[in-house]
Parts: C-alpha cells; structure tokens; sequence
C-alpha cells in the first residue's frame, strides 16, 4: 500500500472521530438539563448580555484575566495565533482560495511563531509552578507535547524543509473528493500530518472539549432573571404547583 | 477526627500563597451521619457492600441530569487560573483544597467509568496517563475530607475562563456519599430537624412564640415602642421566611429586631410562619434536589396558608441563593402573591427602597461608636442579585449601611464584591467538628479585615448571612478581634431607626 492511501485512510478515520464524535459531544451538552439557575453573578439580565458575556469569554477569555495575567497571556497568544495559523492552512483546501484567506497570508507566516511560544510559555509554567506541576497529568504535558510537535514540523517545512505544496494541495482537494493524489514523502511533512490525525482522533475524547463546552457552561450562558422567568428543565420541569 | 490541636494562621502584610503542605488536611471530615438521620432523608443508612457500582452508578445518573455537571468534568484544561483563589487552600496549603484538585477527586473517577478514553485506558492498567482512577475506599475518604472542605461559595467559578463552578462538583460528590450510605451528620440532621418541627435549630411552635414575646418586652423596654414579632397572622401583608438563628443567637437577633422596627415604622403587616420558621435550605448543601425541593415546598405551602401578598427573606447567604434562584423553580410560580413586589423580596431590598422613599427615619449618628466595614457573603455576592440590576447585590446593602452610620470602609477591592472571600464556615460546614478548617478557612477574610482595622480602626463587620455571623463570633478571637465586632446590618438599622416616641 503506498503512502498516499494509508495517510487517506487515516484521515478519513480520523475525519469521521473528529466531526463524529464532536457531534456527539455537542449533543449531549444540548440534551443534558440544566436543571437550576446557576449563572455567576453579576450575570447579564438579558439574552443580548449574555451573548456579549459569552463573546468576551471566548474572543478576550475575560474571566481569566481577571485571574491569572501569565496564564492569559500565553494562552490568549496560542489560541489567537491558532486561529491565523488554521485559516491560513485553508488555502491547501480550496481552488480558488477565497480572497481574505490570502490577505491574511502575510500576518499567518508570524503567526506559527507565536503559537509554540504561547504553547511553551504555557508548558514552562506547567513545569516551574508548584501548583500547575501538581495538578497535571501525563496527558496535560502530552497535549502540549502534540501541539508543539505540529508547530514545529510546520515551521520546519516553511523555513527549513520546503515540501511540495502544489502537490501537497493537489492531494488535499483529493482527498475532498475521495479520489487519491500522489502525497510528497517528506518525512518532516509525513509527521505533521500523522500528529494532525492524532490531535482530530484524542480532540473529542479530551480536555479539548473546552472549546464546544464553554459555550455550553451554565454558570455563563444563563441570564439572570430566574424571579421574573420560572426556569424549569429536566429533574425541575417535573415540578407542578397549581395555585 | 475533630479535636486537634492546630495553630491558627499568621497573618502577614498581604496575602501569601502557601506553597504545597501535601495532606495536610487529610484528617479533616465531620461526623458521619446516624442511620436513623440518612433514612430520614431518603438515603440508605450505611455503607453496604457493592457501594463502588452505586457510586460510579449514581454519579452517572447526576451526569446525565445535569449539563453543568457534565460540561465541567469535560472542559477542565488545567490551566491553574483557579490554584489559588480557594480560601480554603490559602488557609491550609494543602493542595487537594486548590479547586481543580479538589474537582479531579470526582473527575478522577468519572473519566475511569463514564467516558471512552478512561474506559479502554482502564482496562489495559493506563488510567493514570489521564488522571483517571478507580472507585474504591481511598478515594471515597478523600472525597469525605475534601468535599467537606468546599464552602461551595464559587470564588473559582468566577476565575475559570469557562465558568467551572467547584461548588457543584462537591454538591454531586455529597449527593453520591449520601446515595450509598456516608452522609455528613451536620447537615443531614439538620434537615430531618426542618421536617420534624420546621426549623434548623429544632425550636418547635411555643419556644419560638415565648422567644418573640420576650423580645417584644425588650424593645419595649429599650425603646418605649409597641413593636410587634407576630407569627401564624393569616392576611398579614408580608410573610417574612429567616434563618431561624435569628431568634435567639447573637448578633443576628439584633437584625431581628432591625427587620421588626422596619416594618413597624413602615406600617407594614407582616407575620412569621411557625411551620416554615427556616429560610435556611441544607438540601443545596448536600446536593440533592430531591430534599431542596421538600424544603422549599415548606414555604409556598406556609404563603398559602397565611394567603400572604409578599414574602421577604432575612439576612442569609446560601438560603438568599436557593430563595433567589431556585425558589421559583422547586415551589413556584408564585403567582398568587402582589406581581408589584419581586418574589421573593431580600430585606435589604425592602429596607433600601423604603428608605428611597423617604419612609424611615433613620439616624447615623447613633452609629457613632462603630467605625464599619462590610462582608460580602459568598452566595449573595456570586449566586443571586439585589435589585434590578446586575451588582446591586453589592451596592443595595451599602447604601443601606451608610443610611446607617457614619463612618463606613471598604477593605481591598481584591477581597470585596464578586471577589470576596467565604467566612470559612458555608456550605454545611458550620460544625464543632470542622472548627480546625473554619479557621483556617478564615485567614484570606482575616488579612483583609487586619488591613482596614490597622488603617481605619474598624471595629465592626458586618455581614448579611446567619452562617457568616455564627462562623465570625467563633473565628475572630482566634485572630484575636472580639467575637462581638460581628453584626448584622440590620442591627445596624435598628440602631439609627428613630422611632420617634421614646421621649
Ligand atoms: C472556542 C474556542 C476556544 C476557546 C474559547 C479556548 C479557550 C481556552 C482557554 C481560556 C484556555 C486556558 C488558558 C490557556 O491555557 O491557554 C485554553 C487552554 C487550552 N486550549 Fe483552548 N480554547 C478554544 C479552542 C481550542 C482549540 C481548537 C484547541 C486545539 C487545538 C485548544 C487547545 C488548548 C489547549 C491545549 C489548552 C491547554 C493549554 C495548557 O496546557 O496550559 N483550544 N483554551
Ligand atoms: C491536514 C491538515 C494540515 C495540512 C495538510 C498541513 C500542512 C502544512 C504545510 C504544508 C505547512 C508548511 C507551510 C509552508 O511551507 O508555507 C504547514 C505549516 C504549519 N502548520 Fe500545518 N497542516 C495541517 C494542519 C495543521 C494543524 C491542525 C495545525 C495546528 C494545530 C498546523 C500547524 C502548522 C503550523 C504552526 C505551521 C507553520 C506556520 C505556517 O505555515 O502557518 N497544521 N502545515
Ligand atoms: S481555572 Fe477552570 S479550567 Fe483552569 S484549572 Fe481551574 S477549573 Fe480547570
Ligand atoms: S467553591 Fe469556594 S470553597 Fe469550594 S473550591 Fe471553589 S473557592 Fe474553594
């Protein structure tokens, strides 16, 4: 079998547990009751804050800079610089690449950069803080391991090891269309790919779930009005008072 | 178990995060509670062979009833945002108190059993790559010591960047012991008490009759006034539902006595319920829906009875929590009472907008001797509101303070409004037994208090929560303040409040 067809088949396996399993996850979140009005107060009164609320969360990650300024540093750097970095690998999917996939081309080349330094800054702490040390498990510091791996591979590729992205893209949009390209047998491209394919296979089955779960958090998402508005759902909405 | 000695905490110039102290609180658990009390509750007596299958059983049951619960075992990063934002561990230093550790205690178990990495990784002996672990005897000790070491007061949830509120992890911890036979005897007891005779403190229907005649002589004695402490008056405006420590512990039998000349100068009728004589609702503290619906039952059916048009609520924390936010969920919709009036109503809401409305006669200066300073209880703070909007939890009761008295000092911002610290002894922690942990617990609240004594000369706290009043009487000598710098703010009311026919 070549090359082509095992990293084919491994990543429509891995397609299928990622878009899978994260729907099976994010319907779960939906299904499951809030049974309580539990928001954090001071919480918005109205849908329209808690949508402002929830934006702040995910785009600034408000709650933690209010609690660790370090710890939102690094992290605000990695995940900003992740979301360039991932745009920016939009255009190997797509003929022709939407226009402001380009525009972002020039700030994404830094942006590889900045992520493992998010990514390292993160996992020094993860070392050096006592507290950070004890609460980790191997798997915390393999998650970083993972990431950091994909980084580095990538800016390998874009500094160091060129791979042949024409027909790197060509495979790609083959694999859109289930029909298999020849994949370029570079060994530091064939890695990234390979831990690409493991970073979807764990994402729905790890911590990663944070990224549908926050919006999914009660303590969050709930307005605050539970006197104006009787909240009853799951164990609660089998209450009845007929008055 | 209880009884040990321990040193209280030093206090330094600011607030220090301990390094690591591993176990050092490990001994710490409250009396298990008596079979006869747990089947009160609905819980089996004992622990019985096979409890491991119904632990990891019931916690999945709670998973899948509970989108909190389920969103926040998964979501965890582990960042650490939240290693140092418990009272508890700052006090302590045992890392098991930093709430993401105290969370893996339960999350530990619930990745073994209920999610598919945990399950294979299980089986072939590798659960620790994820931090999973069996269900077995070591664990569920832990979870009695550190589950009882969680004032479920949500100062993390405020840190986490996805909200993750260790308060429910320990109520679904409490809900599973309690499922399988290990009840704490604190709450558990005290719950049976509501059942029985309707109130926390056991004080059945002719004691608390006799306690409010008594207090009426002595308003009348101190003040000349007709002040009246009515119970069981059917067509009573307001049905006023307070911690039933109100009766008789000290300082909050003073707020009492501030709600009681409120009313009276307000010309408001109102009444007690001699049935639902508790806003306390312990069935939050354990965790179980099924005992915090039954309690709060109590006081729909006593607004019923009393066919009252307004319930006000008196100074509490967890129970202004469960009135606030659940009561219109477990006993409503209270659509028979005045829609004029929000259901139901804090006392300080009553008292700040009567005084918006020029209807109390209210005199700082006859606060003079108390230079003052504020204790924003946890669940008020984090878990409820005042007012209409979002923070007048904070700002309502200051108001009301400083209508009060005249000299009035915040401590450190850090320390004050959604930041606050927990008194150490919330969320069923209020025990003899647990006295080394309230104390402890108490030092970030004690720092901060240390700092406004030394620079403003406080000498008077005030808080709006029975536990917190009970817990600071206890601690503050142990920082060696007096127990009665302690006071509720309507002790405060009561004392400015000019009734007007003294002389
Ligand atoms: C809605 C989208 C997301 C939000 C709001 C979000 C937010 C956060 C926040 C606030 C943290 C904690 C601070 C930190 O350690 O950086 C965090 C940690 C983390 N996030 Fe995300 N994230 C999102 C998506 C993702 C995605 C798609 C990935 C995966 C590739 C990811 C990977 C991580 C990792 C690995 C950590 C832990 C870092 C550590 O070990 O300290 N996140 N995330
Ligand atoms: C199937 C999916 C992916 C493919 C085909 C792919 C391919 C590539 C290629 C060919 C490069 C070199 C770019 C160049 O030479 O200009 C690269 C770079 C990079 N990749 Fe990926 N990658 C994939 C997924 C990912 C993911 C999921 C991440 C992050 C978690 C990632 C992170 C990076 C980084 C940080 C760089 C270097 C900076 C940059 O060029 O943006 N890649 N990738
Ligand atoms: S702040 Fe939240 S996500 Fe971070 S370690 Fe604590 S509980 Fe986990
Ligand atoms: S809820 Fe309060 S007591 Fe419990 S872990 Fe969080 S900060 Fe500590």
């Amino acid at each position: 079998m070549s090359l082509a067809v095992v990293y084919a088949v491994l990543f429509y396996v891995a397609a299928v547990i990622f878009l899978g399993g994260l729907a099976w996850k994010i319907s779960s979140y939906a299904r499951t009751p809030a049974p309580l009005k539990i928001p954090t107060t001071p919480a918005p009164t109205t849908r329209f804050g808690v949508v402002a609320r929830m934006v702040r969360e995910v785009t600034v990650f408000e709650s933690l800079f209010k609690s660790n300024k370090w710890i939102w540093l690094f992290g605000w750097i990695f995940h900003f610089a992740l979301v360039l970095v991932l745009l920016r690998h939009f255009r190997y999917f797509q003929e022709p690449v939407w226009f402001w996939v380009d525009l972002i081309q020039p700030f994404g080349k830094y942006a590889g950069f900045a992520m493992v330094a998010g990514l390292l800054g993160l996992w020094a702490r993860r070392v050096v803080v006592d507290r950070v040390r004890y609460i980790s498990s191997p798997s915390d510091h393999l998650m970083l391991a993972l990431l950091v791996a994909i980084g580095g591979t990538g800016l390998l590729m874009k500094y160091v090891a060129h791979t042949d992205i024409v027909a790197l893209k060509a495979y790609m949009l083959g694999l859109l269309r289930f029909s298999i390209q020849p994949l370029p047998a570079d060994p530091v491209l064939l890695i990234h790919l390979a831990l690409v394919a493991t970073l979807m296979l764990i994402f729905p089955i790890s911590k990663l779930l944070h990224a549908p779960g926050v919006f999914f958090s009660p303590t969050r998402n709930q307005i605050d009005n539970p006197r104006e508005i009787r909240h009853a759902q799951g164990w609660t909405a089998q209450i009845r008072h007929d008055a | 178990m209880a009884k040990t000695e321990f040193d209280t905490p030093e206090l330094g110039e600011f607030q220090l995060t301990p390094k690591l102290h591993d176990g050092v609180m490990a001994h710490s658990q409250p009396y298990i509670a008596k079979p006869e009390f747990q089947e009160a509750l609905g819980f089996p007596g004992e622990l019985e062979d096979g409890w491991e299958d119904r632990a990891v059983t019931r916690l999945g049951e709670l998973v899948d009833g509970s989108r909190a619960l389920r969103v926040f075992l998964d979501s965890c990063v582990k960042c650490g945002a939240c290693t140092d934002k418990c009272h508890y561990y700052l006090g302590t230093g045992d890392p098991l108190n930093m709430p993401v550790a105290r969370q893996d205690l339960l999350r530990k178990v619930y990745r073994r059993y209920h999610t598919p990495a945990g399950k294979v990784l299980g089986k072939i002996g590798l659960a620790g790559l994820i931090g999973a672990a069996e269900m077995n005897k070591e664990v569920l000790d832990q979870w009695y010591s550190y589950f009882h070491q969680c004032s479920q007061c949500r100062r993390c949830s405020v840190f986490c960047p996805y909200g993750i509120d260790t308060a429910e992890i320990s109520m679904a911890a409490r809900e599973v012991m309690d499922s399988i036979g290990q009840g704490q005897k604190y709450c558990n007891e005290i719950i049976a008490k509501v059942y029985k005779i309707g109130n926390n403190l056991g004080l059945p229907e002719p004691a608390l009759v006799d306690t409010l005649e008594g207090l009426e002589e002595d308003v009348k004695d101190e003040t000349g006034v007709d002040v009246k402490f009515p119970v069981d008056v059917k067509g009573a405006d307001v049905l006023l539902i307070t911690p039933s420590a109100d009766f008789f512990a000290e300082p909050h039998i003073d707020g009492l006595i501030g709600y009681a000349k409120v009313f009276h100068q307000a010309g408001i009728s109102w009444t007690l319920s001699s049935y639902a004589s508790e806003a306390a609702n312990f069935g939050m503290f354990i965790g179980s829906l099924d005992n915090m619906q039954k309690v709060a039952e109590r006081i729909r059916t006593a607004a019923l009875e009393l066919g009252v048009k307004r319930i006000v609520v008196g100074e509490c924390g967890h129970a202004w929590r469960v009135a606030y936010s659940f009561w219109n969920t477990l006993a409503g919709p209270f659509d028979f009472l005045d829609p004029n009036y929000p259901a139901p109503q804090h006392i300080i809401e009553f008292t700040h907008d009567l005084i918006q409305r020029g209807a109390l006669t209210l005199d700082p200066s006859a606060n003079d001797e108390y230079r003052v300073t504020f204790h924003d209880s946890c669940n008020v703070a984090r878990a409820s509101r005042m007012g209409n909007r979002p923070g007048g939890q904070f700002v309502l009761p200051r108001e009301v303070i400083k209508s009060s008295v005249n000299h009035f000092f915040d401590m450190a911002p850090e320390t004050i409004h959604e930041n606050t610290f927990c008194c150490g002894g919330g969320g069923g922690l209020l025990t003899d037994d647990l006295m080394e942990l309230r104390v402890k617990g108490a030092q970030p609240r004690m720092q901060a208090l240390k700092d406004v004594v030394e620079q403003n000369q406080v000498n008077y706290l005030a808080a709006i929560c029975a536990i917190c009043k009970s817990q600071f009487s206890k601690v503050l000598p142990y920082y060696g303040h007096p127990m009665d710098m302690i006071g509720s703010v309507h002790g405060l009311v009561s004392n400015a409040i000019q009734l007007g026919t003294k002389q």
